[in-house]
């Protein structure tokens, strides 16, 4: 029997949403402050309103639903579910009312876009846009990286039950420690002290290479906040391509690897563990298929004969895949090259590693290291099953921070959300080919938005037809859910039709 | 002789037009698209400077954009003399003209698709670009201010 919801439900939803657009509405004084410090009056105006708008809605929210209960797993799912909608549609009044993108529906999809770490751009004519809107775009991906709920734990809300059932639904199934509060905290630690390191890496590259003071360490943070939240804003038009820096290249190589690692092995590096980077199924995992991906692109590559030298080959192969694979989708190449110079065996190889991602409770999407090793020990069990004899025990284990049996459970898991991805990569193709485009530039591009990568063949621009941009955003949205979420909502709907 | 002749004619005929399509400029998009057909030949491109001027040592990087996509410049730093602005949220960049090699793939730079300017001609002046305050956003933000506190009365009325 489904139970329809009741108006308690929508009470309780409201209250904690209204929490949230609360705790969004704090955020926009960061950008505004931007706006003091370099003068800009206009963008400045942009973001009083966008404050004055959500500390409206969030008001509203949490007074007329003012209530004292707990949120139950329905609820939490669906506040984390809305709240990243309501998300992109507060967080793009601010981008819209800057004339630099050609309509709201452009504006959202920014938003999503960078909420959902994803990278994917309809910015019109971004090198004149303000240090204040460009600070905006880079800062939403790293809300978003870390997760607009895990902010709102952090910050804004206080132990309570349901912080973990909201904590889930943003896809991070794991505790780093007992509390989920804390973790939340902790979550914050590492990224803040990675911020200021990668900052000043950046920044001072940014100097060796002629830029001034000031924009190489803008550059920098904003750089450091989209490479490490595996999120590929850039404040220049050119991507990574505007610096014509190979020391530039390497770090930002580093940060997106280190925003690619799971939050818990983090902090065992941090505690000192630094064999559990070896043994941990996840990072073995992410080596192997690196190695793999990269064979397949180069083949391509070479296929082609695209670039005339091997150091060249390297550099730009190399940085596309660690870009796709981590979700960043920084580039190095023009949009255009992808899709003309770059074989079908080399945008097929780009294309599987942008699939698979990178650790689980880390800033990426997509399928990601931890169920792909599941399901190839998985694969390995039963091949062991076959091949013994009958009455033999096979017991297959992983090693991820600590020993785990390989159960029919943890499987089943696994393969079910590796499955509600490719069917959402399979789904954004298909919709691409409605829409007139190729059958691998729509793969590609439809992969690039599912698994929050941002990685462009040229299909993704102003110009695009409105209905690909609404699907393109629903990828985005249910690809950083990991589903679970967006399923609910839907569950809900259903139940309010059918339900007794 | 009469082959000889019409050969002659027709090297002619590709060299004008050649030197034509250079003297014309080209697009950021033909280059961008078309890469492999310009790749090591001498170009026209002319577009804004954005962002800034990169020194390193005697030469620089720059990049320019024609309003569709930007490209990198690799110039000698000397060139650069005359340029006063480069385009920014604040400014409008220097307009100009650059003729050089074009590289699909540079084995000088790492594969980046650029081009190696010989010689540069600003077309024109950039300039500062005044900000005027948007008096609609002021009102709304007015109404709004207005707005806010009256919802908190209103909402403590619905509590009591």
């Amino acid at each position: 029997m489904i139970l329809k919801p009741h108006l308690e439900d929508l009470k309780i939803i409201g209250f904690y949403l209204g929490k949230i657009i609360l705790g969004l509405a704090v955020t926009m004084t960061l950008p505004l402050l931007v706006a003091l410090i370099f003068q800009e009056l206009n963008p400045a105006l942009d973001f009083i309103l966008g404050i004055e708008i959500s500390v409206l809605a969030g008001l509203i929210l949490v007074k007329v639903c003012h209530t004292e209960k707990d949120l139950n797993w329905m609820q939490g799912m669906i506040v984390v579910s809305l709240s990243w909608v309501v998300a992109m549609v507060l967080g793009a009044i601010p981008l819209y009312l800057s004339s630099h993108w050609k309509s709201f529906l452009d504006a959202c999809f920014e938003a999503m876009s960078g909420f959902a770490t994803t990278g994917l751009v309809l910015v019109q004519d971004l090198d004149h846009l303000s240090f204040t809107h460009n600070f905006w775009r880079h800062l939403i991906m790293f809300l978003g990286g870390q997760g607009i709920v895990v902010i709102a734990l952090s910050f804004f809300v206080r132990g309570f039950s349901g912080a973990f059932k909201m904590y889930v639904g943003e896809a991070r199934d794991e505790k780093i420690m007992p509390n989920v509060i804390n973790t939340a905290r902790f979550i914050w630690l590492v990224s803040i002290v990675y911020l200021i390191l990668g900052t000043l890496a950046l920044g001072i590259t940014g100097m060796a290479n002629g830029m001034s003071p000031l924009n190489s360490f803008f550059h920098g943070v904003c750089i450091f906040m989209t490479a490490f939240d595996t999120g590929g804003f850039t404040p220049q038009s050119q991507s990574i391509l505007y610096y014509h820096s190979f020391v530039y290249e390497v770090i930002t190589i580093i940060i997106m690897v280190l925003g690619a690692i799971n939050f818990k092995l983090h902090y065992h590096l941090w505690m000192g563990n630094r064999r559990e980077l070896f043994k941990n199924i996840e990072t073995r995992t992410f080596f192997i298929t690196v190695a793999v991906t990269f064979i397949v692109v180069v083949a391509g590559l070479s296929q082609a004969q695209a670039y005339p030298t091997a150091v060249t080959l390297f550099r730009k192969g190399f940085y596309q895949l660690i870009s796709g694979h981590s979700g960043t989708g920084f580039q190095t190449v023009y949009a255009q090259q992808l899709g003309a110079e770059w074989s079908p065996l080399a945008l097929a190889g780009l294309i599987i590693a942008m699939s698979l991602g990178g650790a689980v409770c880390s800033t990426t999407g997509a399928i990601k290291m931890l169920r792909l090793g599941i399901i190839i020990k998985a694969f390995k069990e039963d091949l062991k099953r076959i091949m013994m004899p009958e009455r033999s025990l096979v017991i297959e284990k992983l090693h991820h921070i600590r020993e785990i049996f390989l159960e029919d459970k943890l499987v089943k898991g696994a393969l079910m959300i590796t499955l509600a991805y490719i069917i959402l990569y399979g789904f954004g193709a298909l919709v691409g080919m409605f829409f007139g485009y190729p059958f691998l530039a729509s793969l590609f591009e439809s992969t690039s938005a599912a698994a929050n990568v941002g990685l462009s063949c040229g299909i993704t621009g102003p110009g695009m037809p409105a209905g690909l941009k609404i699907i393109y955003i629903l990828q985005m949205w249910a690809g950083r859910l990991e589903f679970m979420s967006v399923f609910t909502i839907l569950g809900v709907l259903i139940a309010r039709i059918e339900g007794k | 002789m009469k082959n000889i002749l019409s050969l002659i004619v027709m090297v002619l005929l590709t060299v004008v037009f050649c030197a034509t399509a250079a003297a014309q400029g080209l697009s950021s998009t033909a280059l961008i698209n078309q890469a492999k057909e310009y790749d090591g030949k001498t170009v026209t491109y002319a577009g804004e400077l954005i962002g800034e001027i990169m020194r390193r040592g005697e030469f620089a990087w720059v990049n320019i954009s024609d309003g569709e996509h930007s490209i990198g410049v690799w110039i000698n730093a000397a060139l650069l003399k005359d340029i006063n602005f480069t385009g920014n949220f604040k400014t409008r960049g220097d307009t100009v003209e650059v003729t050089g090699v074009f590289y699909r793939a540079c084995p000088e730079h790492g594969g980046d698709l650029d081009i190696h300017a010989q010689g540069l001609r600003k077309l024109a002046s950039g300039r500062m670009v005044g900000e005027k305050l948007n008096s609609d956003k002021l009102t709304l933000i007015i109404v709004l201010l207005v707005a806010l506190p009256c919802i908190w009365i209103l909402t403590l009325f619905k509590h009591k």
